[in-house]
């Protein structure tokens, strides 16, 4: 066993040498011991110039995404030497200017099966730019017009919606019976189709938002000595003379302002949404369903604990993983078939497998209700019924969405 | 009787001359429970080290043994007196073993490190580290004992594992989280639970390399389907009858052990784990991990007779062999 883990890291470093050139890849196929598969994920991390988070426990990791990745491939690989396939990952770290060029050279390289990392936009350029065999997995942008009337056929997504996750905390609301919101939406685009989200969803289920407020991104440091001084009193005098209402939702995706809500709110609500009660894929304080375990062996690889970010890369990861062991085929296009036909299913630590919506491409999946120090709740809530799955009750429906990309569409 | 002699105290108490000690590991109590089977009450209750789940005896009756999960060892007590006698060498995180049929080694899977270890139980030394593939779970040996069986909850394989030279011999997909194996006595067939794909993979032993040949589902009316998770199995020594705990659907299927098809679904407690049979397979015991009780399910008659309240959280059972 023990050559066989070192031999892990090594053949990657082959591979990667071996991709560095067009021409090297067939020349070294024979350098590789003869395995039935090889899959090679890229991952493609997209870094913006970005502030400082509100809180320093959303610090940005140097090895974010690509450690789930990492974890995941290590996984796939503990698998697939019992099925003679081999797993590679390839990580790449590049920026919006160079991210079509980076993606370019991984294509002319080989590679067919890409995990993103960034945002909408840019996804959407790198989708339009694949060739017609690749696979890409969004592993990060909740735009639900994704899954909608912007999706491709070639970009499926591991990250969930807005939608979902919106749908997420507004199940959760109306079955507390907390079903008069007070909506306080940041400025920034992103902040106005995530409070869209939290409106959509409030109508499914019926919630009333009976007070609404926008609070301005006006700029400045993040972080100020004392600053907490200040948002004591602004934050009271910013929420006074709300209609009366049970929760206050914060739809902040641009982190300026959601964290301060908690405690500084002028009438006593919970808060929900972008701060307090958050909807998430992953907590590093999530243990059901055998997730202590996933907690350990990624603390023991990273050194760290595990996000949302990381836990969508690994599961874009295990995926492609599944998808070979169960198809025995490393051919994307065999992948892809198999991700979204009946036979697919994924156990991801969520006590439910995740399956895929072959009307958008969008991965089915629990999302967690945490309060960053516990999990309080996991939806879809019971009670809330579905005719095809109880996960479809979260994000688009097929007779919701405009997607038309997929087999399975409308 | 001698359990009693030993006891002092209780030997004042009228032991039925039949009644075997039931042992219940309660996770989140960190205690085991002990239940006299004729009676159904309650004898005892001994703390085990933390999280204990996985539980097994010695086939003489002679040392009991406990996976305390989270102290990363296996305990050992004495069955009679209920005192801790040694640990035992695990790996880190054990969950699940099993004892060969002799009384030793003990085959224990480590979770958290992709092994399966082997102890031997005399001497307390590792004899063994098997690879196997990623968050190994449940155990099994076969009625000869040549082949130890691991699944791996991720991986999502039975691997098979020859007991002389430790190498894995097959490897046997099934459907998604393995949670537990159970040979049929004469060694013909093995079952194999998936908690998250829902199935119960039949595998067939009797060629020269296994097989699945079915893959038994449940559907209870009423019931999502997403909460019909098989967990623990136990199958009579003739092979008629196969029992399956259902997790979170609260339910035990009753199945026909030539056909494999359900026969019928029992009611039992909330989230049960895992299955054990009194020595004359008159009882069958589920640990319901959220109601903190036992079910007893009368084998023969195929019906719930009794639930007894243990410790928190219910994980694993074993019942004494008749002394």
């Amino acid at each position: 066993m023990t050559d066989m883990l070192d031999a892990g890291p090594l053949v990657s470093w082959m591979k990667r040498m071996c991709l560095s050139a067009v021409t090297a890849v067939l020349a070294c196929g024979a350098v590789f011991p003869a395995a039935a598969q090889t899959a090679t994920v890229a991952v493609l991390r997209i870094d913006y110039p970005s502030l400082l988070p509100l809180s320093r426990l959303d610090l940005l990791q140097e090895d974010r995404a690509f450690a789930g990745a990492r974890v995941a491939t290590d996984d796939n690989r503990t698998t697939g030497q019992f099925l003679g396939q081999t797993h590679e990952l390839v990580e790449v770290a590049t920026t919006p200017e160079n991210a079509m060029a980076d993606f370019q050279a991984l294509v002319e390289d080989g590679l067919r099966l890409f995990v993103l990392v960034g945002n909408s936009e840019d996804m959407l350029a790198v989708a339009d730019a694949a060739p017609e065999d690749a696979v890409l997995f969004n592993a990060s942008s909740g735009d639900t017009t994704l899954r909608d009337e912007r999706c491709r056929a070639n970009l499926l997504h591991i990250a969930p919606s807005d939608a979902m996750r919106a749908d997420a905390v507004t199940q959760f609301l109306v079955w507390k019976r907390w079903t008069e919101w007070f909506l306080i939406a940041g400025s920034n685009p992103e902040d106005v189709a995530l409070a869209e989200a939290y409106r959509t969803s409030a109508r499914k289920f019926g919630a009333e938002i009976v007070e609404e407020r926008t609070f301005e991104d006006t700029g400045g440091s993040r972080v100020s000595d004392s600053g907490h001084v200040l948002v004591q009193t602004q934050i009271p005098v910013f929420t006074q003379d709300a209609e009366d209402h049970d929760v206050v939702v914060a739809a902040d995706a641009s982190d300026v302002f959601a964290e301060y809500l908690p405690y500084h709110v002028w009438d006593p609500a919970p808060v929900a949404g972008s701060a307090g009660l958050r909807p998430v894929t992953w907590a590093p304080s999530h243990e059901s369903w055998g997730a202590t375990q996933m907690q350990t062996r990624f603390e023991d690889s990273a050194g760290r604990m595990m996000d949302d970010l990381d836990y969508q890369t690994w599961l874009a990861v295990r995926v492609v993983g599944e998808a070979v062991t169960r198809t025995g085929s490393d051919d994307p296009k065999v992948l892809r078939e198999y991700m979204l036909g009946d036979e697919f299913e994924l156990a991801a630590f969520k006590g439910v497998p995740v399956t895929f919506r072959d009307w958008n491409g969008q991965l089915r999946q629990p999302i967690l209700l945490s309060n960053g120090r516990m999990t309080v709740s996991v939806s879809p809530q019971e009670g809330f019924l579905h005719q095809v799955s109880l996960l479809d009750t979260l994000g688009l429906d097929r007779p919701e969405t405009e997607c038309r990309a997929f087999a399975g569409g409308n | 009787m001698i359990k009693y002699l030993l006891l002092g105290g209780l030997s004042v108490m009228a032991a039925p001359a039949l009644a075997n000690n039931v042992f219940v590991s309660n996770e989140r109590g960190n205690t085991v429970t002990v239940l006299d089977s004729e009676t159904w009450e309650q004898i005892a209750e001994f703390p085990a080290g933390n999280r204990p789940r996985g539980i097994t005896i010695a086939p003489d009756g002679s040392e009991l043994y406990v996976c305390s999960s989270d102290d990363d060892l296996v305990r050992v007590y004495d069955p009679n007196t209920f005192e801790e006698l040694h640990t035992l060498p695990s790996g880190p995180d054990p969950e699940l073993f099993v004892i060969h049929p002799s009384g030793n080694p003990l085959y224990i899977a480590n979770e958290d490190d992709n092994l399966v270890t082997v102890v031997d139980t005399e001497t307390h030394q590792v004899l063994a580290e098997v690879p196997v593939g990623v968050e190994p779970e449940g155990m099994a040996i076969s009625p000869d004992a040549g082949i130890v069986i691991n699944t791996s909850e991720t991986t999502n394989m039975a691997h098979f594992i020859d007991t002389e030279t430790y190498e894995i011999v097959h490897n046997v997909l099934v459907d998604q989280r393995p949670r537990y194996a159970e040979f049929t006595s004469d060694g013909s067939k093995l079952y194999v639970s998936a908690e998250i794909g829902g199935t119960v993979s039949v595998i067939d032993l009797t060629a020269d390399a296994p097989s699945i040949t079915k893959k038994i589902t449940f559907e209870v009316p009423g019931v999502q389907p997403e909460w019909l998770q098989p967990v623990g199995i136990k199958v009579t020594e003739d092979a008629s009858r196969v029992f399956v705990a259902l997790g979170p659907s609260n339910r035990v299927a009753v199945i026909d052990g030539e056909t494999d098809e359900v026969l019928e679904y029992l009611l039992v407690g909330q989230r049960v784990w895992q299955l054990g049979f009194t020595p004359d397979e008159k009882f069958l015991i589920t640990t319901n991990g959220n109601s903190n009780d036992v079910s007893i399910i009368d084998v023969e008659k195929e019906e719930v007779i009794k639930s007894v309240q243990v410790g928190q959280q219910p994980w694993g059972v074993v019942v004494a062999p008749d002394q």
